[in-house]
């Protein structure tokens, strides 16, 4: 009894949630697809009672801004995901070794920069007036590369793996470093699928370091242009007339808008049903493990 | 003796060392580097002298930053937004991951997963264009429903009351999933036998869920929650700058130290109020985090961060 009332309970509020999180974005899509005038006239909608791709049309029939911003991204996310993976775990490496009489010190070091930081200002000036990195490249891949959490992350997952194949490598004769990319970096794929998961989510999805430190169109990533042209449809239109477009008076300024967003999410949305079962499988071992 | 030592240690190390030396200039560069930045908060920044050559100006950007009433206004949000994000996001995870482990087949918990799961592969970016979508006053999905139920539409980007409310609930769609996932691994791992002695004792499913779920996911929340305390004055400055953006009329109940920190710097280009609102942030983190370690400690020596 007591059973079947909890189902009840619990089939209908799990229901409620998912539907509460798929929702929006079947909102997004649909208004995407929705003739303008209908959207002016009764709103965005949840089903394109008047379907019309025209804002997709539009959206790509110049798409030299977004593919450029496409690149932006993709090569953001390869080189920063890449590169963070590999200096996160040979960081992570290092540290996990047991017989490291520094370990400590080193963890510390890192660690601590989580606990004070300088703030905004000082690392903006840093970056922009002392290393001169506005509007390069650099500005989006290297204050993202490492992050002390996964390094933390790493070094717990090396830690379990068991000491003795380290020891019989070092009495056969191989370097640390070799330790590290021939026998470690296999054994820790789980971690490194992980990580790598959220190296490559965070830098996909990043607009903050785009908008304090890029102003050059050709710099800007996916997530950044799409937050330029929501907050800006006059720069959307001229954009387009750059683009050499005749642009009309009725360009349908909601529909692009949701149409953008979703050309910006695609690509995660796509990746999804893959790559969420990485997360929750790299989560589980992280909460059992504590 | 010490000093032959060192060395020693040196050259046996030395290709750990190596391995470790970029992690370790980045975090100079970028962490401990900007640490030293913090006298700009007690200078008058101006850009010929840069940060060294600038001149001094004692308290000034404190008093500023205190007088005009915006401290206490963003300390304020920050704090009870981050509170309210805690025991909410918090709760309705917990509620989630007991749910899903009791309740349906393999394929029923699989699509649930994934659907709560969603949101947070997304960039706070789309969130915010899917919040306008939803929120906008002339053909925004809420008002329309409003219009068409008789009632008025509701200027929401104009109201500084709903924004709480909207800001939790955000949070809480965007974090469901991943809390979720992570606090149904806690509740996968209680041994079964805890509830085989729950059954024979004759516990029906409610009495098993209070006596034997809830108490063993004790120690994740506790230290979970607490971990999240020590950051109490940390603002996701993703969520309230793509919900909210520059809009004053909102700032009264919206306006966090972050946004505030960064209107400061890029906005009206106050490097000395910004740096000093920063360095207010970074001080009572800090000392939040060493509250917050002593408690674990006193609760879990093993669970203490150090």
């Amino acid at each position: 009894m007591d059973r079947m009332l909890f189902s009840v309970i619990g089939y209908f509020a799990l229901t409620v949630m998912a539907l509460l999180c798929l929702l929006p974005f079947l909102l997004v899509v649909s208004s995407s697809m929705t003739n303008e005038e209908k959207i002016i006239l009764d709103g965005y909608q949840f089903l394109p009672f008047d379907f019309s791709i025209e804002a997709y049309k539009i959206l790509f029939k110049y798409p030299d801004q977004i593919v450029n911003a496409y690149l932006v991204t993709l090569g953001v996310t390869a080189v920063g995901t890449l590169l963070g993976l590999f200096l996160t775990s040979m960081t992570a490496y290092a540290l996990s070794r047991k017989d490291f009489k520094w370990r400590n010190k080193f963890s510390f070091f890192f660690f601590f920069t989580t606990l004070f930081n300088g703030g905004l200002v000082p690392w903006y000036l840093l970056i922009v007036n002392y290393l001169h990195m506005k509007d390069t490249p650099l500005a989006l891949v290297l204050p993202m590369l490492l992050n002390v959490f996964y390094i933390i992350v790493m070094k717990s997952f090396l830690s379990s793996i068991p000491e003795a194949i380290v020891e019989s490598a070092k009495i056969d004769g191989a370097g640390d470093f070799r330790i590290y990319a021939q026998l470690i970096l296999p054994l820790s794929k789980p971690a490194l699928a992980t990580i790598g998961l959220f190296l490559a989510l965070a830098y996909w999805n990043d607009w903050y370091n785009a908008l304090l430190f890029v102003s050059d169109e050709k710099l800007m990533p996916l997530q950044y242009y799409l937050y330029k042209m929501l907050g800006n449809m006059d720069g959307m239109r001229k954009a387009m007339m750059g683009a050499g477009a005749v642009v009309t008076t009725a360009l349908p300024t909601e529909g692009l808008k949701m149409a953008m967003t979703v050309v910006a999410t695609g690509p995660i949305l796509l990746a999804y049903p893959l790559v969420q079962r990485y997360f929750v499988r790299g989560l589980t071992i992280g909460a059992v493990k504590g | 003796m010490a000093l032959r030592t060192f060395w020693k240690d040196l050259k046996q190390y030395k290709i750990l060392l190596l391995m470790m030396t970029p992690a370790v200039l980045f975090y100079l560069l970028f962490a401990y580097i900007p640490m030293g930045g913090i006298v700009l908060a007690f200078k008058h920044f101006d850009y010929s002298g840069g940060v060294f050559g600038s001149p001094w100006n004692g308290l000034d950007n404190f008093r500023f930053f205190f007088d005009s009433g915006d401290a206490y206004r963003v300390t304020r949000n920050t704090a009870l937004y981050n509170l309210a994000f805690i025991v909410i996001n918090n709760g309705l995870q917990i509620i989630a991951a007991i749910l899903l482990f009791e309740v349906g087949g393999r394929w029923f918990r699989k699509i649930i997963q994934s659907a709560v799961f969603l949101p947070y592969f997304i960039s706070w970016v789309v969130v915010g264009a899917i919040a306008y979508n939803l929120l906008n006053y002339d053909i925004g999905t809420v008002n329309m429903l409003l219009r068409g139920l008789g009632l008025g539409p509701v200027d929401i980007y104009n109201t500084p009351a709903y924004w709480p409310y909207l800001l939790v609930l955000v949070s809480a769609w965007k974090s469901l999933g991943y809390g979720t996932v992570m606090y149904l691994a806690a509740i996968t791992s209680i041994d079964t036998e805890m509830y085989e002695a729950a059954e024979i004792d004759g516990a029906n499913i409610f009495q098993r869920i209070m006596r034997v779920t809830i108490p063993n996911l004790y120690p994740t929340v506790i230290i979970l929650a607490l971990l999240s305390v020590g950051n109490i004055f940390r603002g996701d400055f993703g969520m309230f700058y793509n919900m909210v953006g520059n809009n004053g009329m909102l700032f009264s109940s919206t306006d966090v130290i972050d946004t505030f920190v960064f209107r400061s710097l890029i906005m009206s280009n106050d490097m000395g109020m910004s740096a000093a609102a920063g360095v207010f942030q970074s001080v009572l983190g800090f000392v939040t985090i060493l509250a917050v370690n002593y408690a674990v400690r006193r609760y879990d020596k093993d669970r203490a961060l150090f």
